[in-house]
């Protein structure tokens, strides 16, 4: 088994963070190979951002496959550009906030969550990604909540207000994820 | 085994530091800035030393000189700034200083692309500097690999008194993956080997009570220089028993991959999935390009291969020169080839069996 | 009877100078000895030599030496001292090596303010390879890559380390001696053992630089070399101290 997940974004959105959060979690509570790779480019700042996360049984081989399993798209310019990735019957989930364009194809499982709004109204723009993480998380089930918590709450800040802040974020985010699962 | 989630470059540079690294010189370029970076965090930690030289040449010369006192000292760059290092490395084999470097290549020739490719693989196995040396060219697959071959590279470092390559690029240096480091070498330790090293060491010697140490990166005698020459060539000859390979389902193969350090690994999961559609494919994946592991070649059954596939993320192909040499005409040798910051897609490997296998 | 002075033990003692008569290399090597046997680091010291008639007296010391790729020393020097700390290192470079090819490694060493000497022996030419123009050969000086003399419209003037490094915040001591009278041979002994006593006591980066002559490519003979050298070489390049940051 190999899971092949893409996700992208503007730069700042947390994109990397979100992929590289999965990915340790995978590291830090199964026994599986992962590989995370960054895509990476000349500037520092703005433009898009996307990684690749691959799960698999066996070691990875391709750190960036043609064709996902799971796409995570956090802005409109992401969706035209990688829509084309993701196989058939493989989950797209958009960050419908910002992504107002229709999707172009009836052939996959789509998965729509208003995180940058969920971030806005939580109070901090930054978490959008941790938010997400959860709604993957609630939508797919390919790792326990408890663990994919314990390494968000692990990496990311050690501040009591921010431990609360995440929490909720990937609460609300796991929410939206079953929810959609249950349909 | 306690599995850390760590990116190329840092797995490179803990294992350099466990391995007993105690000095580190290098110059910023992408995609190795994790490498510098890591070591100015982390050498000051272990009672080392990192500087940030002016350039390429001159971080190569400071680990030169480092190197010299017995201290085990790398540095590490990218494709182009590596050409710059050619100097020191040339005189590095010559005067016998052990040390050890990372290539995480990018596109070339000239500035070429930031991307990941694999196009410097004759400046790494033949021509790494003037002077014909060689030295033992590691090109790892995986960050586990990248942190166990950095970590022995020190060892064979100093026991040939040579320079030794970790042939990488830019996917390599770049990603995370799970990595159990090698053991920490105690400072007890560390510092005793630096102690074993003192006779020959620059660090001072007393004249008037023994010999003193004399590194030298060429000699005024015409004779001791081609006896140098003849001991490093006997040195090199010395290698054959180092070369190191992964032999991938060779045994009822058709069609023989060759591909190393990326590409490797991802014409390994071709060859897994290949299998799974019957194809009879297989691989042999150097894992010291140099010395080259030619005996691998041997072991195939030459009736029954139709083709040896050399897969690399280099245009003109490279490694495919070494290929031939081993394969001596057995059968005929075909690429599937990427370059310019492509990094080559399992896909395109698994078309080109495929369509090997029905020719 | 006393013996009052001897061969420095810095310099082994079956060798045959083969440098070219009037040269002051040997003078160098020996002041240079003679300074590391009285401060008695000669067992702990480690000479970086760089490429050209500099690196020729690595035959003649009896001492610990590398050679650097060429302008490289103190790059190499830094090295050197940064992973052994309490070995005394020198590096010990001609005009060409220090001030030209390796003129960056010289000015970022000294910027990191590097706990090393630096003996410069700036005699206006290239000697090795034979007579090429140097970034410190004096204005209307014929060399073989300058055959109608060092034009400022086409090469520039001659570059003055000790003036340019004095630009520098970190570097301690910065001095230009000379080697021709017995006075200023002395005088420089002082200055060379005022750079190594800096690093002893962990000061930071000393510079001294040695103005000498190259009878051979001078195309002069050593008399009229010493002339030459008095005449113009120091008018173009003054001696003195232009920094001592130790001074009491």
């Amino acid at each position: 088994m190999e899971r092949n997940i893409m996700v992208a974004g503007f730069g700042g959105q947390g994109v990397m963070v979100m992929g590289k959060l999965l990915s340790n979690a995978v590291c830090d509570s199964t026994t599986q190979n992962v590989t995370f790779f960054p895509s990476y480019g000349a500037e520092q700042r703005g433009g898009t951002a996307n990684c690749y996360v691959v799960i698999s049984d066996e070691p990875v081989g391709s750190p960036m496959s043609d064709t996902v399993d799971d796409l995570v798209i956090m802005n409109g310019p992401s969706l035209n550009k990688f829509l084309g990735k993701l196989k058939p019957g493989g989950i797209l989930f958009i960050n419908n906030t910002i992504v107002k364009d229709a999707v172009s194809r009836d052939d996959v499982a789509i998965v729509k969550a208003p995180v940058t709004d969920i971030s806005l109204e939580l109070g901090n723009p930054k978490v959008l990604n941790v938010i997400m993480l959860g709604v993957y998380i609630g939508y797919t089930g390919i790792l326990s909540e408890e663990l994919m918590l314990a390494t968000i709450l692990g990496q990311l800040g050690k501040k009591a207000s921010l431990l609360e802040l995440n929490k909720t974020a990937f609460a609300r985010g796991l929410e939206i994820g079953k929810a959609a699962k249950g349909k | 085994m306690k599995r850390t989630f760590m990116k190329g470059c840092e797995a490179i540079a803990e294992a350099a530091v466990r391995s007993g690294c105690r000095f580190f010189a290098g110059y910023p370029i992408t995609p190795q800035n994790e490498i510098p970076e890591y070591f100015a965090r982390r050498l000051p930690e272990v009672g080392g030393q990192f500087v940030q030289g002016e350039s390429e040449v001159a971080s190569i010369s400071m680990v030169y000189g480092a190197a010299q006192t017995g201290t085990r000292a790398m540095t590490s760059s990218s494709s182009c700034g590596i050409s710059l290092k050619s100097e020191g490395i040339s005189y590095c084999a010559s005067a016998h200083v052990p040390i050890v470097y990372a290539n995480i290549s990018r596109g070339g020739p000239g500035v070429g692309t930031i991307q990941p490719a694999q196009q410097d693989y004759f400046q790494a196995t033949k021509a790494s500097g003037n002077g014909g040396f060689r030295m033992m060219v590691f090109a790892p697959s995986t960050v586990q690999e990248a942190a166990d071959m950095t970590y022995a590279a020190f060892d064979y470092a100093q026991r040939d008194r040579n320079p030794v390559l970790i042939l990488a690029d830019g996917v390599l240096g770049a990603i995370i993956e799970p990595v159990v480091l090698p053991p920490m070498r105690p400072d007890e330790e560390v510092s005793a080997m630096k102690k074993a090293q003192r006779s020959w060491a620059l660090v001072g010697h007393d004249p008037a009570k023994e010999p003193r140490s004399f590194i030298e990166p060429g000699h005024w005698s015409i004779q001791e220089q081609e006896q140098s020459c003849k001991d490093n060539a006997a040195l090199y000859d010395s290698w054959e028993k180092d070369a190191q390979e992964e032999s991938l389902m060779i045994d009822d193969a058709e069609i023989v991959i060759a591909a190393y350090g990326i590409s490797g690994r991802i014409a390994r999961s071709a060859v897994s999935l290949l299998r799974k559609d019957g194809v009879k494919v297989g691989m042999i994946r150097p894992k010291t390009v140099s010395p080259f592991p030619e005996k691998a070649f041997d072991k195939l059954n030459y009736k029954r291969v139709k083709a040896i596939l050399d897969v690399e993320m280099s245009i003109p192909a490279q490694m495919v020169y070494d290929v031939r040499l081993a394969v001596k005409d057995r059968c005929p040798i075909e690429t599937c080839l990427r370059s310019g910051g492509e990094v080559i897609r399992r896909e395109e490997i698994i078309a080109s069996v495929r369509a090997l296998s029905k020719a | 009877m006393e013996k009052v002075y001897g061969r420095t033990a810095a310099i082994q003692k079956d060798m045959v100078s083969s440098l070219c008569p009037g040269c002051m290399h040997s003078t160098m090597f020996k002041l240079i000895g003679e300074v590391l046997e009285k401060l008695d680091i000669l067992s702990r010291t480690a000479s970086v030599f760089g490429i050209g008639c500099c690196g020729l007296g690595m035959q003649y010391i009896t001492y610990d030496n590398v050679t650097a790729p060429h302008g490289r020393a103190c790059a190499v020097a830094t090295g050197v001292k940064r992973s052994t700390p309490e070995t005394i290192v020198y590096t010990y470079q001609g005009d060409g090596d220090l001030a030209s090819i390796g003129l960056g490694e010289t000015i970022s060493a000294a910027n990191r303010g590097e706990n090393i000497t630096v003996i410069f022996v700036n005699n206006g030419i290239y000697g090795m390879t034979g007579g090429q123009m140097a970034p410190t050969t004096l204005v209307g000086m014929k060399a073989s890559t300058a055959p109608g003399g060092r034009n400022p419209k086409e090469h520039g003037y001659p570059l003055h380390m000790c003036e340019i490094l004095n630009q520098l915040t970190a570097p301690v001591y910065l001095e230009r001696c000379t080697c021709n009278t017995p006075a200023n041979v002395i005088k420089t002994r002082k200055a060379i053992e005022k750079a190594f006593q800096n690093q002893i006591q962990g000061a930071g980066f000393s510079m001294v630089e040695v103005v000498t002559s190259c009878p051979t490519n001078w195309g002069l003979d050593p008399i009229e070399s010493l002339k030459f050298l008095e005449e113009k070489m120091l008018t173009e390049f003054p001696l003195g101290v232009y920094r001592d940051r130790q001074e009491a």
